[in-house]
C-alpha cells in the first residue's frame, strides 16, 4: 500500500532532495534520455561546491538548447558550436565567476570543433560538459562525428561507412594532447556505479575551474533511445556494448595539480 | 588634449580604449590589423582583456560572450572577416546586446584585395546577418572622425542596447592625419541590471534569442523593429558643403564623400552650383534630411567605391522627385577628384538639356 508522502518533519533527516541549482520545471527531454541524468549531476555537483551563485551556463544548439530554462544560474545561449567561444569571452570578463558549456556532439564535435580545440589550447578556464549519444538529436536522428562505424541514421540509411563519411571523432583522445587541458575524462550514464562516478569527475572538473587550473571537460556517454529505435531500457545496453568499445571510459589527462584536487573531494 | 599624428586604425584603437572598453577580441586581417596590434599591447597595460581569437567567427562569439556580462566589448575586421561574422551579429542583436564592430572595408568579392572599397554596405546596412534588423551603421570620412564615432558607437549601443558598426573603408584605416583623441574615460565599475554576472542575492538572468512559437518570437522583432523606430527617428546624421543654393546634390559616405568634396569644392570654383550630403550614419540613412534637400535640387550624382548600393538608400529618400545618377569604382580602385568632377559636369550638363 502506498504511503502518502509527508512534510518533513524536524526529527526527519533529509537525505535526498530537489538540487537547488536544478530549475523545478519540466523538460523537453524524451523518455528514457539521459540529459536528465547528466543535468541533475551538475546541479548536485554545482549546490555541493556552493557556487550556484557564480556560475554562468552557456546552452548550445540541440536537444540541451533550453538549460538554462532548466538550471537555477545565469544562462545564455550559444550559436551552434560557439559555446566555448562565447564562454571564454564572459570568463575573461568575469574571472570570478564559473563559466560551464553544456554541450552535444554534434554541437561540440562538428560544427564547434574549431572553437573547443582552441578553447583547450588556450587553457580556457572553463568546464564543458560534452554530452555524446553518437546522433543528432533535435534535428531527428542525423549521423554525429560520434556516431559509430555500420551505424543506421536518418542521413546515413545504410550505416556510416568510413569510405564515405570517414571515422568517429574521439574527443577526448584529441583534447587530451594539447598543453591547456588540465581534466579530460569519459564517462558514462547507463547505469548506477557509472552515474556516480560521472558526478565524481563533473564535481572535479568544477574543482579544476574553481582552483583557476586550466580546460576541464566530462564527456558522458549518453542514451538516446528515440534516435536509436531502442527501448529506453536498451538503449543503455547499447550504451554498454557499443558505444563504451569505441569510446573507452577513463581519465584521458588529469594534472598532477587536478589530480590532487579530485583526491581533497 | 593637443592634436597628433595618428593612423586611422590606431586612432580608432586608442579611442576605443578611452571611452572605456573593457575587452577586446579580434582576429588579423588587412587592412585593419594595426588596430588588434595596438590594443595586444595597450589593453594588458590598462589590465584589460585582449584576446586573439581562432577566426572571425570565435571572435564575435567572444564579444557576444562578453556583451553578455555587460562590459564594453569590440572586435574589428575588414570585409572576408565581416562575412564570417554574420552568425554572431545575428544572435548579438537579437539578444539586445551593446557591442561595437569596426568593419574596415576591402576590395571585393571574395577574397578581393586589400584595397579601400565600400561593398559592404548592403551587408552592413540591410540585416548583417539572418534575420529582420538593422545594426546601426555609422561612416567616418577622417581620422577625427573615426576617433569621434568610436565614442558615439559605444554610447549609442548602451543606449538603444543594439549593435553598432564603426563602417571606414582601408583609406581611413591606413591613412595618418592630424586628429585629437579624447581624454581616457573611467571604465564602468557596475555591470547593468541585465548582465549575467551570477544569481547572487537576485533571481537568475538569462540572455537568449530563442522562442519557439511564433507569436513570441513576432513580439521579439516587433521589440527590435520598435527600437529602430525611435534610432531612426533619433539618430539621422550627416554632413553637407554648399548645398543652400545648389541645384546638383553630390552624395557620397566615407572616403568617397570626401573624395567628393574636394569635387565640389573644384566645380564651385567653376561657377556650377553644386553641393554635397555626407551621410554619416548609413543605418539609419539620412532620409529626412536628403528628402527635403531634394525638393530644391535638379538632380542628384551619387558617389560610391562600389557598384552603386548607398543609391537604392537616396532612390528612396528622393522618391522619384529627380533623377539620380550615378558615379562609382569596385574592386579597390579610388575614385580621382578629377573622375568625380568629370561625373559632376556631366550630370550638370544634362540640367541645361532639360531646360
Amino acid at each position: 500500500m502506498m504511503q502518502a508522502l509527508r512534510e518533513p518533519t524536524a526529527e526527519m533527516e533529509v537525505i535526498y532532495q530537489h538540487p537547488a541549482a536544478l530549475s523545478e520545471c519540466r523538460t523537453h527531454y524524451c523518455p528514457g534520455c539521459t540529459h536528465g541524468i547528466a543535468h541533475r549531476l551538475l546541479a548536485e555537483a554545482i549546490d555541493e561546491l556552493g557556487i550556484r551563485e557564480r556560475v554562468i551556463l552557456v546552452a548550445p544548439v540541440g536537444c540541451a538548447v533550453f538549460a538554462y530554462e532548466y538550471f537555477e544560474v545565469d544562462g545564455c545561449e550559444a550559436a551552434h558550436g560557439r559555446a566555448p567561444a562565447m564562454a571564454t569571452g564572459i570568463k575573461r570578463s568575469c574571472p570570478e565567476n564559473l563559466v560551464i558549456t553544456y554541450q552535444g556532439d554534434g554541437d561540440l564535435a562538428s560544427i564547434g570543433a574549431a572553437e573547443i580545440l582552441h578553447a583547450a589550447a588556450r587553457g580556457e578556464r572553463i568546464t564543458t560538459i560534452f554530452v555524446n549519444n553518437a546522433v543528432y538529436g533535435m534535428t531527428g536522428g542525423q549521423m554525429a562525428p560520434t556516431s559509430l562505424l555500420g551505424q543506421k541514421t536518418t542521413s546515413s540509411p545504410a550505416g556510416r561507412m568510413a569510405t564515405l563519411t570517414g571515422y568517429p571523432l574521439h574527443m577526448c583522445e584529441l583534447l587530451s594532447g594539447l598543453q591547456g587541458s588540465t581534466y579530460i575524462v569519459r564517462r558514462s550514464l547507463h547505469d548506477v556505479r557509472h552515474i556516480r562516478q560521472a558526478k565524481k569527475a563533473i564535481t572535479t572538473a568544477l574543482r579544476v575551474q574553481m582552483a583557476g587550473l586550466g580546460f576541464g571537460m566530462v564527456e558522458l556517454l549518453s542514451s538516446c533511445p528515440t534516435n536509436w529505435g531502442l527501448t529506453p531500457e536498451q538503449a543503455m545496453g547499447w550504451i554498454e556494448t557499443k558505444l563504451i568499445p569505441q569510446y573507452p571510459l577513463g581519465d584521458y589527462k588529469v594534472t598532477d595539480e587536478a589530480k590532487a584536487l579530485e583526491k581533497a573531494g | 588634449m593637443p592634436k597628433e599624428l595618428l593612423k586611422g586604425n590606431i586612432a580608432i584603437a586608442e579611442a576605443a580604449v578611452r571611452a572605456g572598453m573593457q575587452a577586446y577580441f579580434g582576429y588579423p586581417i588587412t587592412p585593419q590589423t594595426e588596430l588588434l596590434e595596438y590594443l595586444s599591447a595597450r589593453m594588458p597595460e590598462l589590465g584589460r582583456t585582449f584576446l586573439q581569437a581562432e577566426s572571425e567567427i570565435a571572435a564575435i562569439h567572444m564579444v557576444y560572450g562578453a556583451a553578455c556580462t555587460g562590459v564594453r566589448a569590440m572586435t574589428s575586421t575588414s570585409s572576408p572577416g565581416y562575412s564570417l561574422m554574420q552568425e554572431g551579429l545575428s544572435y548579438i542583436a537579437a539578444s539586445d546586446l551593446p557591442c561595437v564592430v569596426v568593419n574596415m572595408m576591402r576590395g571585393g568579392p571574395g577574397l578581393g584585395n586589400i584595397q579601400p572599397s565600400q561593398g559592404d554596405y548592403f551587408q552592413m546596412t540591410r540585416s548583417a546577418g539572418h534575420g529582420d534588423y538593422h545594426p546601426i551603421v555609422l561612416a567616418p570620412a577622417s581620422v577625427q572622425e573615426a576617433i569621434d564615432f568610436t565614442l558615439l558607437a559605444f554610447t549609442l549601443a548602451e543606449q538603444y542596447r543594439h549593435l553598432v558598426i564603426l563602417a571606414a573603408d582601408g583609406q581611413v584605416g591606413q591613412m595618418m592625419e592630424p586628429a585629437e583623441l579624447p581624454p581616457l574615460l573611467p571604465v564602468a565599475e557596475e555591470r547593468p541590471v541585465w548582465a549575467l554576472t551570477g544569481a547572487r542575492g537576485r533571481g537568475k538572468n538569462i540572455i537568449s534569442s530563442l522562442h519557439l512559437r511564433a507569436e513570441e518570437e513576432e513580439i521579439a522583432n516587433q521589440r527590435i523593429q520598435a527600437r529602430l523606430l525611435t534610432i531612426c527617428a533619433n539618430e539621422q546624421r550627416s554632413t553637407e558643403y554648399a548645398t543652400d543654393d545648389a541645384e546638383l546634390l553630390v552624395i557620397g559616405f566615407g572616403t568617397a564623400g570626401r573624395i567628393a568634396y574636394s569635387a565640389v569644392e573644384a566645380a564651385r570654383a567653376k561657377g556650377l552650383k553644386v553641393g554635397l550630403l555626407r551621410p554619416q550614419t548609413l543605418y539609419p540613412f539620412p532620409e529626412d534630411r536628403l528628402s527635403r534637400l531634394a525638393r530644391q535640387m535638379r538632380s542628384c550624382l551619387v558617389v560610391e567605391m562600389n557598384a552603386g548600393q548607398m543609391i537604392e538608400d537616396v532612390r528612396l529618400a528622393v522618391a522619384g522627385r529627380i533623377p539620380v545618377r550615378f558615379y562609382g569604382r569596385m574592386g579597390g580602385m579610388v575614385p580621382m577628384p578629377d573622375d568625380v568632377l568629370t561625373a559632376i559636369e556631366e550630370a550638370y550638363a544634362l540640367h541645361a538639356a532639360v531646360v
